[in-house]
């Protein structure tokens, strides 16, 4: 994202208008990434046009739970986040840091030198802005920060939408960063799919953004979008289809001990799958591998999850060995002590983790319940 | 320097030779394996044989006669290290679904002389019989995995082979959970990743061929077949009951679902 601007104007643009600003990204030189149709499925894949998106396709989650239906209206963005995330991008699931090949005396090392892809994210949510800005305090901005995800963030601009009709799992408005997007974007885009008028209300939030727009066939917004817009808006914040828990860092604070942890290791399977789906989830390992004669060797970064066995192993054994600590590991993590480190909550809210887990537990039920348990009701 | 070349040998017990055939479809890979080891004893590829000990074995294939009883406490003494190889040698192959049976009856209902079959009454892994240095797991074996783990040994070095769910390949390749938006049954969550994501990504569940992962919650994901899933107790039983069916975690469950 480039400088904010301050005030902007909010313009129309029809689908044409969409279809155009798409194009304009490829003419920059940007891989433009957005939502389509795969597999049963609305995942992030590459956008060279309108007719890419996921037309007129509406998503039902719930815990465990995901499956697409068709719906007549050809809204393009009427659908939550899917199982992909942003941090892909960014973060890549595997990458090379760096081969080395065997000398005389020891070994030389080369860093990886692909070059940072020119991106564009489209169709950025509000919980999606916001664990962007999760991601930039430990990956960017901390301590150990990550030069290919500053790199990568850098060279990516953000096309936002706001979220008018939330899946069955979401809770961002427990979470404070949703469903309006307020901040992190270049382009925000509401869409107002109508009877005779299908239409998106855009307003920049960059200068990237406003030059972008100004290339744009579009008009003025008329009063009447503006209010559809905010009806609709409205309508999403009051169809969250969960809720967390206001004092819930202080619950697992205090319930470090519960006798609930038991009650979902019966029931968690360690399968990883809610720290790969989540989107401010950064744990990575390292491996090295090796050639056969043992003359070249590379060092490779994957992602990890506190939910596998050796993520814990440290000399002399593991330390979570059964599903209860991984679980509380995880949950605690992410609503309590990611406060404590990086100033915010590592939750969002975007139910992810709730709809991609295979037996459907779910982070703000496990919340409820030790806070149930531990008698603060 | 060719002096040195460690001596590898590959060994067949009861099993089809996929797993072997493995190491044949390295076919970019296979001359550099030939100029890093040298192959001793591998009767798939060559019929030379070189003299043990052996500085590495692979073991292909479950224990199912007397006769394999045996001879794999010979493999055992002639080799340094023996590494198994594929889903009969670590948990008795598709085979040890006669475990859950009466041999005596197959044997009888099958053969047209029974008495010259010579048969155990189970078919287990290579590690009920003798020490096993490393197991490398799948039906077959991953080529990927196996050059991996020769890379490892060769080396010295712990081979990079995660014990984690099959659920983190998916999610690494950007797969679609089968399980979440199909409501199919997948045994990916208690399976040990390994085998690039085959399955899934071909919108199939998992089934489990690489056997079970570290600390495997059965029990959880039965329930949830049947609960929410709308599977009976046989389908649940047979969901277990494939090629790695007498590995402890998934014998149990499928026995808890007789
Ligand atoms: S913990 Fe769950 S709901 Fe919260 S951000 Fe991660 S995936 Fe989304
Ligand atoms: S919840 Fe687990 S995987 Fe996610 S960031 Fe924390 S320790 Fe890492
Ligand atoms: S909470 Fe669900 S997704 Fe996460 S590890 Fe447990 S079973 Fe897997
Ligand atoms: S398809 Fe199976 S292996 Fe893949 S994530 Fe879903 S449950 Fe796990």
């Amino acid at each position: 994202m480039s400088r904010p601007v301050a005030t902007a104007d909010v313009r129309t643009i029809d689908r044409e208008g969409l279809d155009a600003l798409i194009r304009a990204l490829g003419a920059q030189g940007r891989r433009v990434i957005g939502p389509v149709l795969r597999d049963g499925a609305i995942v992030t894949g590459p956008v060279t046009s309108v007719d890419d998106l996921p037309a007129g396709v509406v998503d039902h989650q719930e815990a465990g739970g995901y499956h697409l239906e068709g719906q007549g209206n050809g809204a393009l963005f009427h659908h939550g986040v899917g199982p992909h995330t942003w941090k892909r991008y960014l973060y890549p699931p595997v990458r090379t840091l760096w081969t080395a090949r065997r000398v005389r005396r020891g070994f030389e090392t080369t860093p990886n030198a692909e070059p940072t892809p020119r991106q564009a994210f489209l169709g950025v949510r509000g919980c999606d802005l916001a664990a962007l800005s999760a991601l930039d305090r430990v990956l960017r901005d901390g301590p150990y920060a990550d030069p290919c995800y500053a790199a990568c963030r850098a060279e990516a601009l953000v096309i936002a939408v706001n979220c008018t009709r939330p899946g069955g799992t979401c809770f961002c408005v427990s979470m404070g960063g949703g469903p309006k997007v307020a901040a992190g974007y270049d382009l925000a885009l509401t869409e107002l799919p109508g009877e005779d008028r299908h239409v998106l209300l855009v307003e920049a939030g960059s200068e990237a953004g406003a030059a972008l727009l100004a290339g744009l066939p579009s008009e003025p917004a008329d009063r009447a979008a503006l209010a559809a817009a905010e009806a609709r808006l409205a309508e999403a914040v009051d169809s969250m289809g969960r809720d967390m828990i206001p004092d819930v860092a202080q619950v697992l604070r205090d319930g470090l001990t519960s006798g609930h942890w038991d009650d979902v290791a019966r029931r968690c399977l360690s399968c990883a799958n809610c720290t790969l789906v989540c989107p401010t989830c950064f744990c990575s390992t390292v491996e090295d591998v090796t050639d056969l004669t043992g003359g070249e060797a590379r060092r490779e970064r994957r992602w990890d999850s506190c939910f596998t066995l050796d993520f814990s192993y440290i000399h002399g054994g593991h330390i979570r060995r059964g599903g209860d600590s991984r679980y509380r590991q995880w949950i605690t993590h992410k609503l309590a002590h990611w406060h404590d480190q990086f100033g915010t909550s590592g939750c969002t809210g975007c139910g992810r983790c709730i709809t991609w887990c295979p037996v459907g537990i779910d982070i703000t039920e496990e919340a409820k319940a030790i806070k149930n348990r531990e008698g603060r009701t | 320097m060719a002096a040195k070349r460690p001596k590898l040998a590959v060994w067949k017990f009861s099993s089809c030779d996929g797993c072997q055939l493995s190491l044949l479809d390295c076919e970019d890979e296979l001359l550099a394996v030939a100029e890093a080891v040298e192959i001793a004893y591998f009767l798939e590829a060559t019929r030379a044989e070189v003299r043990g000990p052996y500085d590495v074995s692979l073991v292909e294939g479950s224990i199912s006669t007397p006769h394999d009883a045996e001879r794999i406490h010979k493999v055992r003494r002639k080799s340094r290290a023996l590494i198994t190889i594929g889903a009969c040698a670590t948990a008795g192959g598709i085979q040890a679904l006669r475990n859950f049976h009466d041999v005596d009856d197959f044997v009888r209902s099958v053969y047209a002389h029974p008495e010259y079959i010579s048969t155990l009454a189970k078919s287990t892994p290579i590690q009920d019989h003798v020490p096993v240095d490393f197991e490398l797991r799948g039906c077959p074996i991953d080529k990927f995995q196996l050059l991996e783990v020769l890379n490892a040994f060769l080396n010295g070095r712990k081979p990079n082979i995660p014990r984690h769910s099959q659920c983190v390949e998916c999610k690494l390749s950007g797969t679609v959970c089968v399980m979440v938006a199909k409501g199919e049954p997948c045994l990916g969550p208690l399976t040990q990743a390994g085998c690039g994501n085959l399955c899934p990504s071909c919108d199939r569940p998992c089934y489990g061929c690489f056997g079970p992962k570290e600390t495997p919650n059965t029990a959880s994901l039965a329930d949830w077949s049947v609960r929410c899933l709308g599977r009976d107790e046989r389908q649940v039983r047979h969901m277990f009951r494939a090629f790695t069916a007498y590995a402890e975690p998934f014998r149990k469950e499928s026995e808890a679902h007789e």
